[in-house]
């Protein structure tokens, strides 16, 4: 019974040790602000043509040159969505919640299908941790040097509103992957390896890990760009396209909706995943209503005069 | 204490070697062991290749130094930079692309040495004909030597193909050793009718317990089939790929159902395996042994029949799975309680107790860990998967598929880990007691195996739940705290384990050490 009683001791004692920060204390970090000087309302052109696909290396064909943003949609760009759609009323905010409509997906009765009825959807809880865009009622603003950080807490509607509402949609999963990967065989955007300072992933290291813990939180976009900030180095880490944070950072909602069962599905990995899951083919999914403090996007465009 | 050779309620006293005798003298080489004459690297031959302590330490060692080696690849190794030390090192070759066909092969490779042991096992407590225990046990031994070695260096040190067809080679000797198992294990076999009706049998005599492990031999050979079918279409219609990502996916091919069916049961059935083997150390028995072993057999052919039925009828398969476990989980249940029962008794007996209360009663059972330990594991093991798995089912729709399936692959491989591990340290605590462990070492061991591996299972299951209660935002501190207590739980079994190998390996360096009584048992058969 002595050594039972050991074991359990030592195992209190971890329980104590172990103990880090709480949530508000994380809510109330101190981040400074960092300027990548990566423009944020850049697009990238990715031709038409053929590219692998997947981990199994299917050829598949694109038919049409498209764009792609540059970095995820910031803070800063979200908030600026949000306050014009309020204006326009395609938006509203009810019960501290963002809505909006949506036309609701084919249901085909499968098992386990999701049912994705017509309706006023959520688009972003307002006043949960982890969001960084604050609503006093009339209009919504970024929380003080967040402005350049990835939009998250955002759910597969809100992603969509904010392409709808410029014109834009977001990209298919294969249009993702294409413009991640480019046409030859690589497994991250940039090549065939991974070093810490290259991308924002699970114990990378990077400087906001030693803020908020082994999982750290969100980098600005584009801050793996060979700059060196504060003494930590990064390295360029772009894709074939020059899109940054393709891997890490935060997974980015697609737009493809699959019949039967309705997932949306992510790409591209988080500062939350070990670095195998910033592999170009890694998928993640959930219902559309899900949000994470993991979860961005970006938007993709067609070329005027083309598809 | 060591268990007989083998099975003590069959009638027969098998050490005698009746059918060895007849066997081993037809063998020459066999007439020309004489401990005298063995040279000290010979005796060890014996005794790591010949006996089942050996042999079980051998897969044991090579299994440990796989974990211990392969370990520093993922998890809190890969993230305290540990990973790129070793890649360098050893020169590993990760080539991003193919992870998943390696993670394949490193699954197969550990699986094929625990087979093997469980194997050893079997051939050791079963009754069964001397050539025929020598040839599964070379087999077994070959096979999964073959796959392990071959295998880890296909998918680790660059892509030889010729190893490739080597590992193929040593599974295909895994399924070999197999049919000879099911040969073997005949239990319609007068030889080995069962008089004493303390065991379960049928009125002829069949002594039900070698039915149960028969009917588990056919069961793992027909569902290795599976996976070798979808293996065959490799390149041709089949691609690589890790089953528990696309378990929310409702539309597979017939060969991913295949695959995911026959990880399922393959696992079960190693499950199966060690709750037959503990069974016979434990010698089970009684009314409880009688309702059990019916229970077991026919748990056992519902739930292979059911994941067999899952690329056909995946619809209905599930709940004919459900129906076979719970005979099988029952059977389960009943060797437990009478374990259980037995040991209190016997310890209480021990201390002249005739009258104990419920604490008196508690302390008699925690009494010898390693007796206690593994039928503990079995419990614990439903608290962990079993119960999970359940409470997963009825929450589909609620929770589990709204998580993003990240998540569902954290619960699912989780799931895996806890329940391949909780098995392997059920093995651990049986061979510990087969090498005769004593005293306070006994105590130490079986105590940190179970608490260790239990704290960290504990921890591993509250991780995979945490989206219950706790957004990503907010779970570091929680997460923190179940990485530690993980961490240290497996730190100390793995720890623990190496201090054990390490100690029968010395003792294989001592004159008079344990080991010789393996090679002298070796020795008297012979040369009866």
């Amino acid at each position: 019974m002595k050594i039972i009683t050991l074991h359990i001791l030592i195992m209190i004692l971890s329980v104590y040790i172990g103990c880090g920060i709480d949530v508000n204390q994380k809510s109330k970090i101190d981040v400074p602000y960092v300027d990548t000087g990566v423009n944020t309302n850049e697009w990238a052109l990715i031709h038409a043509g053929k590219y692998y696909k997947g981990a199994h290396l299917h050829v598949t064909d694109i038919t049409y040159d498209y764009q792609m943003m540059l970095t995820d949609v910031t803070n800063e760009q979200y908030a600026k969505y949000l306050n014009e759609a309020l204006a326009r009323k395609t938006i509203v905010v009810e019960n501290n919640e963002v809505r909006g409509y949506y036309p609701g997906d084919q249901f085909d009765n499968y098992k386990h299908e999701f049912k994705i009825k017509e309706g006023i959807k959520l688009h972003v809880k307002l006043n949960e941790p982890g969001l960084r865009i604050k609503f006093d009622g009339k209009s919504f603003t970024v929380q003080n040097r967040f402005q350049n950080h990835p939009m998250v807490m955002v759910t597969w509607f809100g992603a969509k509103a904010y392409c709808d509402f410029y014109g834009w949609r977001l990209p298919t999963e294969t249009e993702w992957e294409k413009a991640a990967r480019g046409t030859d065989k690589r497994a991250y955007p940039w090549g065939d390896t991974i070093a810490r300072n290259q991308a924002n992933y699970y114990c990378s290291r990077d400087p906001y890990e030693a803020l908020f813990g082994k999982q750290g939180g969100t980098t600005p976009v584009g801050f793996y760009n060979g700059k060196t900030y504060d003494g930590y180095a990064t390295v360029k880490s772009v894709s074939p396209y020059g899109l940054y944070d393709m891997a890490g950072n935060v997974w980015q909602w697609t737009g493809d909706d699959y019949p039967y069962m309705h997932y949306r599905y992510m790409r591209g990995g988080s500062n939350g995943n070990y670095e195998y899951d910033l592999r170009v083919w890694s998928r993640n999914n959930a219902g559309p209503e899900y949000y994470s403090v993991n979860v961005g996007f970006r938007c993709a465009r067609i070329v005027a005069g083309k598809k | 204490m060591q268990a007989p050779a083998l099975c003590w309620h069959s009638g027969f006293d098998v050490t005698a070697g009746y059918e060895i005798k007849k066997e081993y003298k037809r063998m020459d080489v066999m007439r020309t062991v004489n401990e005298k004459n063995m040279s000290l690297v010979t005796k060890w031959f014996y005794y790591l290749f010949q006996s089942t302590n050996g042999l079980v330490l051998v897969a044991m060692s090579i299994t440990a130094l796989v974990a211990a080696v392969w370990g520093t690849l993922s998890g809190p190794m890969a993230e305290y930079g540990i990973k790129e030390i070793f890649v360098r090192l050893l020169g590993f070759d990760l080539q991003p692309l193919q992870r998943d066909g390696r993670l394949v092969i490193l699954y197969h490779t550990i699986a094929m040495a625990v087979i093997a042991i469980e194997v050893y096992f079997i051939t050791d407590l079963v009754p069964m004909k001397d050539r025929q225990r020598t040839s599964i046990n070379a087999t077994v031994t070959f096979g999964y030597l073959l796959s392990m070695i071959f295998g880890l260096s296909f998918g680790y040190f660059g892509h030889n193909f010729l190893w490739h067809g080597i590992y193929l080679f040593g599974l295909s000797l895994m399924f070999y050793s197999g049919l000879l198992l099911i040969v073997a294990l005949n239990p319609w076999n007068k030889e080995y009718y069962v008089r004493d009706n303390e065991y379960s049998h049928t009125r002829k005599g069949i002594d039900l317990e070698r039915v149960a492990f028969f009917t588990l031999a056919v069961a793992t050979i027909g569902s290795a089939v599976f996976g070798a079918a979808a293996g065959a279409f490799f390149g041709n219609g089949f691609e690589t790929f890790l089953a528990e990502d696309i378990i929310r996916t409702p539309n597979k091919t017939p060969l991913q159902l295949s695959v995911i069916g026959h990880l399922h049961i393959m696992l079960a059935l190693i499950a199966v395996a060690i709750t037959l083997i503990v069974s016979r150390w434990l010698d089970f028995k009684g009314v409880f042994h009688k309702i059990a072993m019916p229970c077991m057999i026919f748990g056992t052919i519902i739930l292979t029949l059911g994941v067999w039925l899952v690329v056909p009828y995946e619809a209905i398969a599930h709940i004919i799975i459900y129906v076979g476990s719970v005979f099988a989980m029952f059977a389960a249940l009943m060797l437990v309680i009478d374990g259980w029962r037995n040991q209190i008794q016997k310890r209480l007996k021990e201390q002249n107790i005739t009258n104990a209360g419920f604490f008196k009663g508690f302390q008699a059972l925690l009494h010898d860990p390693l007796k206690f330990g593994p039928l503990w594991q079995m419990v614990f093991m439903n608290f962990n998967t079993s119960f999970i798995g359940i409470f997963l089912a009825v929450k589909l729709d609620k929770i589990f598929r709204l998580w993003p399936m990240r998540e569902e692959r954290i619960t699912l491989s989780g799931h895996w880990h806890i329940l391949s591990t909780l098995i392997a340290s059920i093995i651990l605590m049986y061979y510990a007691d087969r090498v005769g462990l004593k005293g306070k070492t006994r105590q130490w061991f079986g105590w940190i195996v179970i608490i260790g591996t239990d704290i960290a299972f504990a921890a591993a299951t509250l991780f995979s739940f945490k989206r219950l209660g706790l957004s990503e935002f907010g779970q570091q501190k929680f997460v923190d705290i179940l990485m530690l207590l993980m961490d240290i739980g497996l730190g100390l079994t793995l720890v623990f384990l190496a201090i054990f190998l390490i100690w029968r390996f010395i003792d294989m360096l001592k004159v008079n050490g344990s080991w010789k009584k393996d090679i002298a048992k070796i020795v008297k058969e012979v040369k009866k």
